[in-house]
């Protein structure tokens, strides 16, 4: 989008002390202290650059897509547009056609059940999740098996958090038809091993909808080289606004899928008689998109890749290893989540403290963590603990952040332990 | 703010989460509630034995929750067996006015009819915890209306 293009330029390289400067929020203070903002996991921060290319959008180049003759609307409709295009090159998508605009994760992952889901699926045909999946790639799921006699199976995982590939292979069966997983663990930081469990899935006849919302802002994504056939991620967890997210499919499955939504956008033509259909995506698209947010989106992952995830994937993972060998000081922390490859996300229970007042402790030192169940209570079950403290580590986030955690959690001890 | 951290922790507060009263189940008991705080996961329990003159005479909880509520439940079992439920009514509705009382007014006066419930007053400095100290007293309410859905804090 040119209006992203023209905002400041990122840094280059991953120097977070440099990245930091580009988040307006990241400097002001909490607590009477530098914010230190550990939450990126359910929402990541702005950069400047996002900020600028939403109020560009409105101040400058700003109209209704896909639907006016005159040149404002066609400049519109191509800075939309063009951020499909940049959309689908990040995360290798072979046609920009295989990108939907949703208005998150959660949207997207309703639009595969909801559209594929009801059209492919039939009584005793089973659904396969994980044991550590976010609400939204469980309920979803639920609503379409509770529809059509489907089965909702569950793949288990192993103490140290990751899948349990052998059981995931046997709860396989002729009648799975879908496997819906998260790339990246949203309370254990957890990789999934997504190519593997593609290939093993797809040996069995069942397509696999990888739920990327924590994938995509630590780690390159490349859906081809994945293997999966849907892919869904959020812009707000990828320093984009709220309100855009994006459904991947491969296209030969998106034009045989039914519209989600009726209204303005998706149709061919339209009688009382009967009404035809647009082409994918925008058979998907119904009524007026979030336009802004699209601008937005597309100027964060152009942030994004001007520092690279490459680079950011590598500085997160030695603050990674940094943070665990500054936790192991804490007495009596224990740390839910140990698979060797996961990304910056830190779920801690204390056994003297709960997480909600390891949070309030917390906060009054300005370092903003989330406590609670993270949308993952069948996952805390499965651990035996009602919620989690969850510090979770971004590219702006440093050592020094690090260091005032420690020191907060030292706090919780003097004054709960 | 380490002021306003111990103001919230007091030390009956910190003593009541480690040693909660009235912790477990309650034998013989006619009535029984639970309540949920959706979004922190706290889980709560109450089990009452209520007399034909709607007065509890006995009541227990379990569950788990953050030290807050589990000091909030504790503490309220304390102070309200033995009474009516219109007395209860009472307590909670002062109790309420205290732990949502704005950071300048003066909670004396309302602090001064609650006894021991008046540790809480540290809790309006934190607006996210209202619900962890008050899931017990809403629980309570509908264990005594004979309420079977689950209660929810506001």
């Amino acid at each position: 989008v040119s209006a992203a293009g023209e905002s400041l330029a990122p840094s280059a390289g991953c120097d977070a002390l440099t990245i930091r400067a580009d988040f307006p929020i990241l400097s002001t203070r909490r607590a009477g202290k530098r914010l230190v903002y550990l939450d990126s996991a359910s929402s990541a921060q702005k950069p400047r650059a996002v900020l600028d290319a939403i109020e560009n959008c409105y101040a400058t180049s700003y109209a209704n897509v896909h639907r006016g003759v005159y040149e404002l609307s066609e400049t519109a409709t191509r800075a939309y547009e063009s951020v499909r295009g940049l959309t689908g090159r990040f995360i290798g998508a072979s046609d920009r056609r295989e990108i939907v605009f949703t208005k998150n994760v959660t949207e997207a992952i309703n639009l595969v059940a909801t559209s594929w889901g009801r059209s492919n699926l039939s009584s005793g045909d089973e659904i396969l999740v994980s044991e550590m999946e976010h609400h939204a790639n469980i309920v979803p799921w639920q609503l379409l098996c509770e529809q059509l006699g489907a089965v909702l199976r569950v793949a288990p995982i192993t103490d140290r958090g990751e899948i349990d590939v052998e059981a995931f292979e046997a709860a396989l069966t002729p009648r799975t038809k879908l496997v819906a997983i998260a790339h990246v663990s949203n309370v254990l930081g957890t990789v999934n091993p997504i190519r593997e469990l593609c290939s093993l899935a797809h040996e069995h006849g069942a397509l696999v909808l990888v739920d990327g919302a924590q994938g995509v802002p630590h780690l390159p994504v490349d859906v081809r080289e994945l293997g999966c056939d849907f892919y869904g991620f959020t812009a707000h967890k990828l320093f984009g606004p709220t309100g855009v997210g994006v459904l991947w499919g491969r296209l030969s499955l998106l034009d045989a899928m039914p519209p989600y939504q009726g209204g303005g956008g998706m149709i061919e033509s339209v009688s009382f008689e009967g009404t035809s259909y647009a082409e994918a995506p925008y058979r998907f698209e119904a009524g007026t998109p979030n336009i802004a947010g699209v601008a937005g989106l597309g100027a964060a992952i152009e942030y994004v890749n001007a520092i690279g995830l490459d680079a950011i994937s590598k500085c997160e993972h030695e603050l990674l290893g940094y943070a665990n060998e500054r936790l192991a000081e804490i007495e009596g922390l224990r740390i839910i989540g140990t698979a060797p490859h996961k990304v910056g996300v830190i779920s801690m229970v204390l056994d003297y403290a709960h997480p909600h007042d390891i949070a309030t402790v917390l906060d009054t030192e300005g370092v903003a963590v989330r406590a609670g169940h993270h949308c993952a209570q069948p996952l805390m079950r499965r651990y035996g603990v009602p919620a989690t403290a969850r510090a979770s580590f971004s590219m702006y986030n440093t050592r020094e952040d690090v260091d005032r955690l420690v020191l907060a959690l030292q706090k919780v001890r003097e004054l709960l332990g | 703010m380490m002021d306003d951290l111990r103001e919230l922790y007091q030390t009956t507060i910190l003593d009541h989460n480690r040693n909660p009263r009235n912790f477990g189940i309650c034998e013989g008991a006619n009535r029984s509630a639970e309540g949920n705080n959706p979004i922190c996961g706290d889980q709560l329990k109450l089990y009452l034995r209520v007399d034909d003159d709607d007065s509890v005479v006995d009541l227990r909880f379990d569950g788990s929750g953050c030290a807050i509520s589990r000091a909030s439940a504790s503490l309220m079992t304390d102070s309200v067996k033995g009474k009516s439920r219109a007395e209860i009514e009472q307590i909670f509705e002062r109790f309420h006015e205290l732990v949502t009382a704005a950071p300048d007014e003066d909670t004396l006066e309302i602090a001064a009819g609650l006894g021991k419930l008046a540790v809480f007053s540290g809790v309006r400095e934190f607006p996210m915890r209202v619900k962890c100290a008050t899931l017990c007293w809403y629980t309570l309410r509908s264990a005594l209306d004979g309420d079977s859905t689950v209660a929810h804090t506001e």
